[in-house]
């Protein structure tokens, strides 16, 4: 806006489209008595302050450490992924895939953007928008390498297309030289991408 | 639907393009979007399959040039209309005219921790024994319905193996049309990347797909 001023009566034809379009409809409904704008506000407040990916790094560093625990994880994910209280929407039926020296996952959903909200937050534009979508199942090293990440030709790659109501979430290959590191110091090398299948975890510095 | 959604194998879309250290959200009016979206699925009025539907049968034009949150507030603005929550005359003109249809509920903040811990379950008993297991041959059917499904073009006419049965689910191809939800088994299903993409093909590449029962037939 060239404008900066704060005041609080509306100029609605400096909104962009979305911005207007969005404010017309929640005014209608709240108007209605049909949707509770702090509602709203709560569930804002829980994607950008409380369900996000280090929900989901916190799983992974916990099967790194404990056997049990990751045998848990492979059997029923949502089971073992819930004991960390990590549960509810887009995360009601997990399923955890591991990364061998063998195989590589990658998780998509070529249909819409299915993605496991729970342990991962929401998904970020890329993994919603048709290039993504459209390419991972065809050509996933095509797509892995605009990531920065080449694996070697004769790796195995194991694409997974959510096309039902299951969430995956890549439990990534632990990395060398962090023998007896926390579950804490664990959790900082495994980001979002390495989840989805579109990193390796991060290597110790 | 052979509609807009179904981008396994497109082409010509461009780069990922990833963007670094991304915002959750790009815009204020992304967060509404949100918010009232799921503020609304709360009503009961419909389910998430409708939803999904509702999305994929945009204009396939404008499906491409809309954001992923822009799909969802066209979507929702015809899931409202179609429901007797909003007169399309309220949208265009901003006013509130017509006395909206009764939902189920209406989401109070107070709940929202609870209702998006506890989510929507969809998996649901089964009637029947399953007709599969992990090993089998099976060759995905070869249909082009009208209406919502969740077998993707790529993956149709296809023999692969199922690897693991999932258990019993809603099946979404009736219940997004409110014909009932009819659960029936679900199979996680793979395919060599040569069965499906043939010539070229990338000769260590599998793809798998969450596929309903009656998607599949012996192979």
């Amino acid at each position: 806006m060239a404008h900066d001023h704060d005041h609080d009566h509306h100029h609605d034809n400096d909104l962009n489209p979305m911005t207007a379009r969005v404010k017309a409809l929640e005014t209608i409904l709240v108007r209605k008595g049909l949707v509770d704008p702090a509602a709203i506000d709560a569930i804002v407040d829980t994607y950008e302050n409380k369900v996000g990916p280090r929900n989901g790094a916190r799983v992974v560093a916990k099967a790194w450490t404990d056997e049990t625990y990751a045998d848990w994880l492979r059997r029923d994910a949502t089971a073992a992924i819930a004991s960390l209280g990590y549960t509810g929407r887009q995360g009601e039926h997990m399923q955890a895939v591991f990364n061998t020296p063998e195989t590589h996952n990658l998780v998509v959903c070529t249909l819409c953007s299915c993605y496991p909200w729970s342990v991962l937050g929401l998904p970020p534009v890329w993994y919603k928008a048709p290039p993504y979508r459209s390419r991972v199942v065809i050509d996933p090293r095509g797509v892995l390498a605009e990531f920065g990440l080449t694996l070697p030709a004769d790796k195995a790659i194991r694409v997974w297309d959510s096309t039902a109501e299951m969430r995956y979430i890549v439990v990534p290959e632990r990395p060398e030289g962090t023998r007896g590191w926390s579950e804490e110091e664990l959790a900082a090398l495994i980001s979002r991408d390495s989840m989805i299948g579109t990193a390796l975890a991060g290597q110790p510095a | 639907m052979n509609g807009p959604q179904d981008l396994g194998g497109q082409m010509g879309f461009g780069p990922i393009a990833p963007e670094r250290d991304e915002p959750i959200f790009h815009a204020g009016w992304e967060k509404r979007a949100l918010g009232v979206t799921l503020a609304c699925g709360a009503f009961g009025a419909w389910n998430i399959d409708e939803s999904r539907h509702a999305r994929e049968s945009l204009h396939p034009a404008d499906y491409y040039a809309s954001s992923y949150y822009e799909i969802w507030i066209k979507a929702l603005e015809k899931l409202l209309v179609r429901h007797g929550f909003l007169a399309g005359t309220e949208l265009q003109e901003g006013t509130v005219s017509v006395p909206p249809a009764a939902p189920k509920r209406v989401l109070k903040a107070a709940e929202v921790a609870a209702v998006l811990a506890k989510g929507g379950p969809c998996d649901r008993e089964v009637a029947s024994a399953a007709r599969f297991t992990a090993g089998d041959r099976v060759r995905t059917r070869n249909f082009h319905p009208v209406g919502h499904t969740r077998l993707p073009r790529y993956a149709r006419g296809k023999a692969g193996v199922v690897e693991a049965v999932r258990g019993g689910f809603v099946f979404p191809d009736t219940n997004a049309h409110g014909h009932g939800e009819n659960p029936e088994w679900v199979y996680t299903v793979v395919f060599d990347g040569t069965e499906i993409w043939g010539e070229g093909a990338d000769p260590r590449l599998t793809v798998s797909i969450d596929a309903w029962e009656s998607y599949l037939e012996p192979a």
